[in-house]
């Protein structure tokens, strides 16, 4: 089947279960991610937001339901064809070796070339600093030094070179694995900050975090995840960030009731 | 120096230079000729034949980092490259003397053993995830072992002589690896009176060292490839985060056996240069060059943990070894303070690269 450029939805996941073993991952989850849309992927630890992304990025395939891409159904047997597909997932450890410069970081794995002499096909360095400081520009990041190690960036700073890559090399959708977890409150404004961006290139985004408050801003949509299930989709219009925090607290909320009953004597 | 000349840059930047990994070796060098300088300046250890000496050792020690550097990089280790020297050698010069092969059949198939032997080694760590460490100290004592044994039940000895000479016969052999190179240009110089001759006024140095050749192309191709090719950066990357690498597409365990590969030629060719210039093979050869080697890569600013490093630092470091084992035959002191000495200079390379790697790794 041709895919399907009137299909409102990049990507969907109609009814979706996984199932290891015994163990239920995720139970009859669906999510419709709109073209150019922020799209939330909230829960708790557990609530089965890892195995929904290994699930959208190829990692994993569903055991029941369907996965479809611009309206098509797929059948994903690795990552490497769901990044084909234009779907790059950015993983908290984000694939960023330290040590090296920002631009030899920027290329890994798809290194530009030319020929030297007519016969030496070497790493084009100069085109791959200057590529490399004009794609973070285009987010807004300011490289001072493109020679730069990795390793003396701020979490923020990587966390937009890793999704500036994904950008560059082509990406349609955006995945994003908790980006702003490990971030201070001036950091995860920044990548909040290239998130929108992304969204004004017309890029669509999957953000998975537990923060409301980094999601409500940002997201267009919310899909709210519990215990392997989904608490549903919203759009922002009908959801305010109360009752999202409401939701996610769920459970929660009792146990802080309880808390509060035996503070008090 | 290669790797510098093109890359991307504003300017002269003098802490970007100092924070090179082979700024440290290229300090020490010169701070040992420096030494040297002052205390064996008269001795005749910087005259042509005295420059040739401590040159020669570096030489063969420096083609053994470079292989040792770039593995180290890749976040490998090959500890079984002294005992590839002792084998390689035997293989080479057993099937000569004892079944009449030509010298450059045997020299192939010893190379296509050491090629299978790094295969293995290589294959043995990627596919097990032990430490390189472990499996290729493993092969250090297998292989010795093997060598000895094998050498006693095929030719019934453990030293082969004879070799030198079959070789300076082989026309492949004589042209790679025996004698010198520039013959001709030395001649012409004594003949001026520019350098030093003999009483019947050939030069004293009759040529440069075959074996400074191989160092010299090994260190240019490997700087090169290292810090400008693909696979370079894919050195870099398997070193410095394997995981982060593989994910982004690179092959990492492709790239570390082919690297275990190229360490096993390196050992190979030191096998060959120095059958063909000490005219014989031994099974214990190459005794604790595994060592020297990897001394040679961390003077020269490579990390033990992989990821960071540089050729030309480890041809530094193979240059101090050279000049300070031999140097210090000219000095007055007992030769033995030669490990001392070397000793502190790598402690004091790697509490060096240890600051180095905790300033590139921390966020500013």
């Amino acid at each position: 089947m041709a895919p399907d450029p009137a299909s409102d939805y990049l990507l969907e996941l109609d009814r979706v279960s996984k199932f290891f073993g015994t163990v239920t991952a995720l139970s009859d989850v669906s999510l419709r991610l709109g073209r150019g849309e922020v799209h939330c992927l909230l829960g708790d630890n557990g609530a089965g937001k890892s195995t929904l992304i290994k699930i959208l990025a190829g990692v994993h395939p569903p055991s029941r339901g369907t996965y479809r891409v611009d309206g098509v159904p797929v059948a994903f047997d690795s990552p490497r064809d769901a990044l084909d597909r234009g779907i790059a997932t950015v993983y908290q450890d984000l694939a960023l070796v330290p040590l090296m410069s920002v631009y030899r970081n920027f290329f890994l794995g798809r290194e530009p070339t030319r020929v030297r002499w007519g016969v030496f096909r070497v790493f084009d360095r100069r085109l791959a600093a200057r590529l490399a400081t004009e794609r973070l520009a285009d987010m807004g990041i300011a490289v001072r030094d493109p020679e730069q190690p990795v390793g003396t960036l701020s979490g923020g700073e990587r966390q937009c070179l890793a999704i500036a890559r994904a950008i560059h090399f082509g990406a349609r959708v955006l995945i994003l694995d908790e980006p702003t977890a490990a971030l201070g409150v001036k950091q995860s404004a920044n990548v909040l900050r290239i998130i929108a961006r992304a969204r004004d290139k017309g890029i669509s985004v999957i953000f998975i975090t537990h923060n409301v408050h980094h999601a409500y801003p940002i997201g267009d949509r919310f899909t709210l995840l519990n215990r392997g299930r989904s608490m549903g989709s919203f759009a922002k219009s009908e959801i305010s960030r109360d009752e999202v925090l409401d939701m996610m607290a769920g459970g929660q909320a009792a146990l802080t009731d309880e808390l509060r009953m035996s503070d008090s004597p | 120096m290669p790797g510098s000349s093109d890359e991307p840059r504003r300017g002269v930047n003098v802490a970007r230079v100092l924070a090179r990994p082979e700024a440290t070796a290229i300090a020490g060098t010169a701070l040992v000729f420096a030494i040297f300088g002052a205390t064996a300046g008269g001795s005749g250890m910087f005259a042509l034949d005295g420059v040739m000496s401590w040159s020669v050792v570096a030489g063969y020690l420096g083609i053994l980092s470079v292989g040792a550097c770039l593995l180290m990089i890749a976040g490998e280790f090959d500890l079984s490259i002294g005992s590839m020297i002792g084998f390689t050698g035997m293989v080479a010069a057993i099937p000569p003397i004892h079944f009449g092969w030509p010298v450059w059949l045997a020299m192939l198939v010893s190379l296509a053993a050491a090629l299978a032997l790094g295969f293995i080694n290589g294959q043995l760590v990627v596919r097990t995830g032990l430490p390189s460490f472990i499996v290729t100290l493993a092969f250090l004592f297998v292989l010795r072992g093997l060598t000895l044994a094998f050498s006693v039940i095929v030719a019934d000895r453990t030293i082969v002589s004879g070799i030198g000479d079959l070789a300076e016969q082989d026309p492949v052999a004589r042209l790679l690896f025996s004698g010198t190179f520039g013959d001709g240009l030395f001649r012409w110089l004594a003949h001026h009176h520019w350098i030093h001759t003999l009483d019947d006024g050939a030069p004293l140095v009759r040529g440069i060292p075959k074996v400074l050749l191989w160092w010299a192309v090994l260190a240019i191709a490997g700087s090169l490839q290292l810090s400008r090719t693909r696979s370079g950066n894919w050195i870099f990357a398997a070193g410095g985060d394997a995981a982060a690498a593989q994910n982004m597409g690179v092959p990492v365990r492709r790239v570390k056996v082919a690297l275990f590969m190229f360490t096993a030629l390196c050992g190979w060719l030191f096998a060959m240069l120095q059958i063909c210039d000490v005219g014989s093979a031994a099974a214990d050869r190459g005794l604790q060059k595994e060592f020297e080697a990897v001394i040679a890569a961390v003077i020269g600013g490579s990390l033990l943990t992989g990821g960071y490093g540089s050729v030309i630092g480890a041809c530094f470091g193979a240059l101090i070894f050279g000049v300070v084992e031999i140097g210090i035959t000219y000095t007055n002191l007992n030769a033995e303070w030669f490990r001392v000495f070397l000793g502190g200079m790598l402690l004091l390379a790697v509490l060096f690269n240890n600051h180095v790697r905790r300033r590139v790794t921390q966020a500013r």
